[in-house]
């Protein structure tokens, strides 16, 4: 219960810090006041306006991808299992980066990322759900196997695409919060699936157990996996649509709540949740303040400061 | 009260493991099921445990079909030992035993507060007790088996069907395993149903034995009856010779 709490508090400190950085600095007082509208207009305006969609929108990015790692890995019964394992990223980013060679704008380029994203999906689950059972080992590689696929095609528009748009097109692939400003959708989705998942805890414990063991206890197996798919599917793609294909968030988080002794799934999902939130919304406050006013992609500080924490924890337990 | 099985019939790939075999596990009783390797036998406990359906038959608890039962009814009554371990867990021992209080716990929760006790207590009775924080990916072979058989007393199943129960196990644990099955079937009148390897433990703790040839023979009955060195010699292939001069003292190699 005290990691309940303490990550709680970090998301708490993780928004407050999105709301006082930036080009105009912000104080305690200020931000306090600004959120409830007693300060100066600008003072306002800046933390409604401006940071507060953006603080919000990470946060529920990272706690969504966090959340789909969390799910995946109890699914596949796989460590290395992370948000993206079921080509999500792979055909967000080739719909992304088509649209942009065409040269259409930022909505049509949404909704290729969410039809490219969709095929992945669908792909994945016409190949390997079959008479109603699933081969977890087949459902794991046939995702590898397409985000190869995704990932070659992706160099390929990024090698014949004319100069001036490499860059955009880094940034969709290394994630960028830029033009996150209505993060309303995917906040309340984040709320919806972890509440939901933290109704099945129990039952994912038991998933890894195997499945004999699972349907021998009572978990209807078949129909409790579809739930994780499609839950998994929905919270990366949500994700994926607000920052694009930022990565390590969902291979990571889940690891580094294990590696402080969270297990079981009832703490595990919701600490995994508030901790992915508060990492992205600190790695996307230093994408957008530390090389100001240039903003960098968030992608590049998720690792950045991922690695060494990662490493720092695993050496520990070792 | 008896788990039975009626006209059951198995198949996998076109070959016919058993057909119109009948038995019946009374409260109490111990069914060793021996056969080569490959015969049914894993295929058998599933059926009985409605974890797979039989080609044709009916297989009931206490009177009940158990293909009409609850999930959690049926895991209430009917507890598994599966032979192979897929899991990659990440807990402690406790955590382990804790999850085979599944059935008993509120479905929308998935658990409740006084399961920790009767997982204590699980541990307690494999001899475990100083395991329970300990990581599961930490423990041994053996050890990992008593924390599984654990799970299996958290769950406390009216029936429990043990794949291979004794593997991995060592001498002195493989005796207080086969020592806490008779003490479950003696003092809370569970029944039992239990594939073995060796012809040694059958004919000491079990009550009944079930053969399985794998070409669809079946022999079903008391152990007296069923486990005779005729039988077994022709059901493994190979000679055998009493292990000792008291009748039930059971069959070893003859080399």
């Amino acid at each position: 219960m005290a990691i309940l709490a303490a990550s709680a508090g970090a998301a708490v400190l993780s928004l407050f810090v999105a709301l006082a950085w930036g080009s105009v600095p912000l104080g305690f007082v200020e931000v306090a006041g600004g959120l409830f509208n007693l300060s100066s207009d600008i003072a306002r305006d800046i933390i409604w306006q401006l940071r507060a969609p953006r603080a919000l929108a990470a946060f529920a990015c990272g706690g969504l991808l966090a959340l789909a790692g969390v799910l995946l890995q109890a699914l596949l019964r796989n460590a290395l299992a992370d948000s993206y394992i079921l080509g999500v990223s792979g055909g967000a980013s080739l719909g992304a980066l088509g649209a942009i060679t065409l040269g259409f704008g930022i909505a049509m380029v949404n909704t290729a990322a969410l039809a490219g994203a969709i095929a992945a999906i669908a792909v994945v689950f016409g190949v390997t759900f079959r008479n109603g059972q699933w081969n977890i080992y087949r459902l794991l590689l046939s995702g590898v196997v397409l985000s190869a696929g995704f990932a070659a095609l992706t160099s390929l528009i990024l090698v014949i695409a004319p100069s001036a748009q490499v860059k955009g097109m880094l940034f969709w692939l290394m994630g960028d919060l830029s033009y996150a400003n209505n993060p309303m959708i995917a906040f309340v989705l984040l709320l919806l699936l972890t509440l939901g998942a933290v109704l099945l805890a129990a039952r994912l414990d038991i998933l890894g157990l195997g499945d004999t063991k699972a349907r021998s206890l009572g978990v209807g197996v078949a129909s409790l996996q579809l739930m994780i798919f499609f839950g998994a599917a929905l919270a990366t793609v949500a994700a994926v649509m607000l920052g694009g294909a930022i990565g390590f968030v969902g291979l990571m988080m889940p690891h580094a709540v294990r590696l402080l002794g969270v297990v079981r799934h009832r703490l595990l999902l919701p600490v995994a949740v508030m901790a992915g939130g508060s990492f992205l919304t600190l790695a996307d406050t230093c994408a957008r303040t530390l090389w100001a006013p240039q903003q960098l992609p968030v992608g590049i500080f998720t690792a950045l400061i991922g690695v060494p924490c990662m490493l720092y924890l695993l050496s520990r337990r070792a | 009260m008896s788990l039975s099985c009626k006209d059951l019939a198995l198949e996998v790939a076109a070959r016919t493991l058993c057909r119109n075999l009948e038995f019946t596990v009374q409260p109490g009783e111990v069914w060793g099921v021996l056969g080569p390797n490959g015969s049914g036998k894993t295929t058998l406990l599933n059926a009985i445990a409605g974890l797979t359906a039989p080609s044709s038959g009916n297989i009931a608890v206490d009177g009940e079909p158990i293909s009409v039962m609850s999930a959690a009814a049926r895991a209430r009554a009917i507890g598994v030992l599966p032979q192979h371990e897929e899991s990659e867990f990440w807990g402690t021992a406790l955590d382990y035993v804790l999850l085979g209080r599944f059935p008993h716990a509120p479905a929308w929760l998935g658990w409740q507060h006084d399961d920790e006790p009767v997982a204590q207590e699980a541990l307690r009775q494999m001899g475990l007790v100083d395991f329970s924080e300990r990581r599961y990916t930490t423990l041994s072979g053996g050890e990992r088996q008593r924390v599984r058989v654990a799970q299996l007393l958290a769950q406390a199943p009216r029936y429990l069907l043990l794949d291979e129960p004794l593997q991995h196990l060592d001498l002195r644990y493989q005796i207080q395993l086969l020592d806490q099955v008779a003490a479950l079937v003696r003092d809370k009148h569970h029944g039992v149903v239990m594939v073995l390897h060796d012809v040694l433990w059958p004919t000491r703790v079990c009550t009944h034995a079930l053969l399985l040839d794998g070409t669809g023979g079946t022999r079903a009955g008391a152990a007296g009856d069923v486990l005779t060195q005729h039988n077994l010699e022709a059901l493994f292939g190979c000679a055998l010779q009493a292990a000792g001069d008291k009748s039930g003292a059971g069959f070893v190699p003859a080399i």
